[in-house]
């Protein structure tokens, strides 16, 4: 079905290279470098105001790029005839007139590429959009049926690329899951899919390799793995049936321990409580790494690009000064 | 472009055409009329020269007044001249009050096409009110000849091509106040400014100061077009007036607006 690409990692399907874009003197996209490959879902993460939309509008053309470029398929996006068979994009699911229905927004988009109009038809039931709400106007859609009719108009020309803004903003928990199963899928069968999102847990979820963003500036990329791999698990949660012993025995080994809900949580790996256990014949009921690895990478690498700061640490620092 | 090793193609474009104009055509006229607010303009235009056209032959043959076919055309020919801008400017600034102008460049990057595209909707609806008008003064003036005994057929080929030269001229003027300002308000307002605020000043200038009477003429493009309505722009002086002032009025806007709609970002 997809053309292009399937040749392996090494083929690059959306390329950014060395982009930069200014407002004046605020510099919104710093010098940002990275490739999209074709099979895969590239996951574009970061805070609001990060950057991603404004990469993603030099993407397709709608933003003049101040240096650097981004080429797709080894093309300049306004060089590609006919864009919207190759390139299927959704960067503002509510950027469209709002008095027209929206069976009538993809009429026009499959009169502009040339298709037949059953394609429109097609693409409604793929969203799952029915009749009556197809030919609803847009200003009485929810947020979640825009974002629909979106993804339905950019895969309209049956494209290779996706490039997707926000695409999962407003959907309910079904939707996200239905989406995430679409662009699987679509990858899956050789499509390139680039989206972006500013929350982790949307992104962890779809996407095969991960580009975190913060202030204008990429802080980190590679699959989930390989980005967790950086952060080490030194955190641990664990319940015993006799907690307090279990506590006494860490203590012992100079390992710090508090206790959290009706377990502990200890300064240490996994694998050395569980052979803490087995050496002093202490049954455990649970034992795991502390949750939101990735999510902590996340906030420790996006920490100084944040708008706000984490609030921990404003807290911390008047009580340590009162103590003092 | 140098094909390095980076940018090696991957996708394919050989077999895809870029999308033809008339596409783009037809494209841009649906959208001129597939909204309440586009449908409506066209529907109150049309309603507008069947009620003035209507008016004008009651009141003549009540009166027996001496009408033609040319006199009738010429009553719907004020109303659209008002409208038909409008027209102009809404084919342009509801794609940036709608935002729809992402959508319809990222289909179609080569934005100066989709301007063009417009522009000849603009045209177009332009000539199918000029029909609308002629044919109905046309019904007019054989129901005038019924009632009166008699009808005068004078329109002419000189009335028909003044009148759809300055019908265009009307629309035109409206695209191009719509491409500097890219807001509808603004634009209507502008529009009217130009088409009844500064005639009058004009008018009040000019009968005090005779310097300015012959300077406005360079910049009066209302009155510089008045030559066109019977077709005998004759004298040098009367090109001269139509050009100069037709290049600050048209050519000034459109380039500097359609400067700032091929560069600027799209929001």
């Amino acid at each position: 079905m997809h053309r292009g690409g399937g040749v392996g990692h090494s083929v690059l399907m959306i390329n950014v290279e060395g982009l930069t874009r200014r407002y004046g003197t605020f510099t919104a996209v710093d010098d940002v470098s990275f490739v999209c490959q074709p099979g895969r879902v590239t996951g574009f993460l970061g805070p609001n105001g990060a950057g991603k939309t404004t990469t993603m509008r030099v993407m397709v053309g709608l933003t003049p790029p101040t240096k650097g470029r981004v080429t797709i398929g080894g093309h300049l996006y306004q060089d590609i005839p006919n864009p919207g068979l190759h390139v299927g994009v959704l960067l503002d699911a509510s950027a469209q007139h709002a008095g027209r229905t929206g069976r009538e927004i993809l009429t026009i988009g499959a009169q502009t590429m040339g298709l037949p109009m059953s394609r429109v038809d097609e693409m409604l039931e793929l969203v799952s959009l029915d009749k009556t709400e197809s030919r609803r106007r847009l200003r009485n859609y929810s947020l979640g049926m825009k974002q629909r009719l979106g993804i339905a108009h950019a895969l309209l020309g049956d494209p290779s690329v996706l490039i997707l803004d926000e695409p999962a903003n407003g959907l309910d928990p079904a939707g996200i899951r239905w989406m995430r199963g679409l662009l699987k899928g679509y990858a899956d069968r050789g499509g390139t899919v680039c989206l972006s999102s500013h929350l982790l847990n949307e992104v962890e979820q779809i996407a095969d390799e991960m580009i975190l963003i913060g202030r204008g500036k990429i802080v980190a990329s590679g699959t989930k793995d390989e980005l967790l791999a950086g952060a080490e698990h030194t955190t641990s949660l664990v319940t015993a049936l006799d907690n307090d012993l279990l506590a006494k025995k860490l203590t012992e080994q100079g390992i710090s321990v508090t206790p959290a809900g009706h377990g502990l949580r200890v300064e240490t790996q996994p694998v050395e409580i569980g052979r803490l256990s087995v050496e002093h014949g202490i049954v455990l009921t649970d034992l795991r790494a502390a949750e939101g690895g990735l999510e902590e990478l996340f906030l420790n690498l996006t920490e100084d690009t944040q708008r706000e700061a984490v609030p921990a640490q404003p807290a911390a620092a008047p009580q340590q000064g009162a103590s003092a | 472009m140098t094909a390095t090793a980076a940018s090696l193609p991957t996708l394919d474009i050989s077999g895809t055409p870029r999308v033809p104009f008339g596409r783009l055509v037809k494209v841009e006229l649906r959208k001129s009329y597939d909204t309440r607010a586009g449908f409506w303009l066209l529907m109150t235009i049309g309603i507008l020269v069947v009620l003035a056209e209507t008016i004008a032959l009651l009141v003549t043959t009540i009166n027996n007044e001496a009408m033609s076919w040319g006199d009738f055309v010429a009553v719907a020919a004020y109303l659209t001249g008002l409208l038909l801008p409008v027209l102009g400017i809404m084919l342009m600034t509801t794609e940036w009050s709608q935002r729809s102008a992402m959508v319809t460049f990222s289909l179609e990057p080569h934005r100066p096409r989709v301007i063009a595209a417009k522009y000849l909707v603009g045209v177009i609806l332009t000539l199918l009110t000029a029909a609308v008008a002629i044919a109905i003064g046309l019904i007019c003036n054989v129901i005038y000849g019924l009632a009166e005994g008699g009808s005068d057929w004078h329109f002419g080929m000189d009335g028909l091509f003044g009148f759809l030269i300055t019908q265009t001229l009307s629309m035109t003027i409206g695209f191009a106040l719509a491409a500097l300002l890219l807001n509808t308000a603004a634009a209507i307002v502008l529009y009217f400014v130009y088409k009844f605020v500064l005639p009058f000043v004009f008018g009040i200038a000019s009968f005090y100061l005779d310097w300015f009477d012959n300077a406005s003429k360079w910049f009066d493009f209302e009155r510089a077009q008045a030559p066109i309505f019977e077709m005998s722009v004759n004298t040098g002086a009367e090109w001269g007036h139509l050009l100069v002032s037709g290049f600050i009025w048209l050519v000034i806007p459109l380039t500097i607006g359609l400067n700032r709609i091929l560069r600027a970002e799209v929001k």
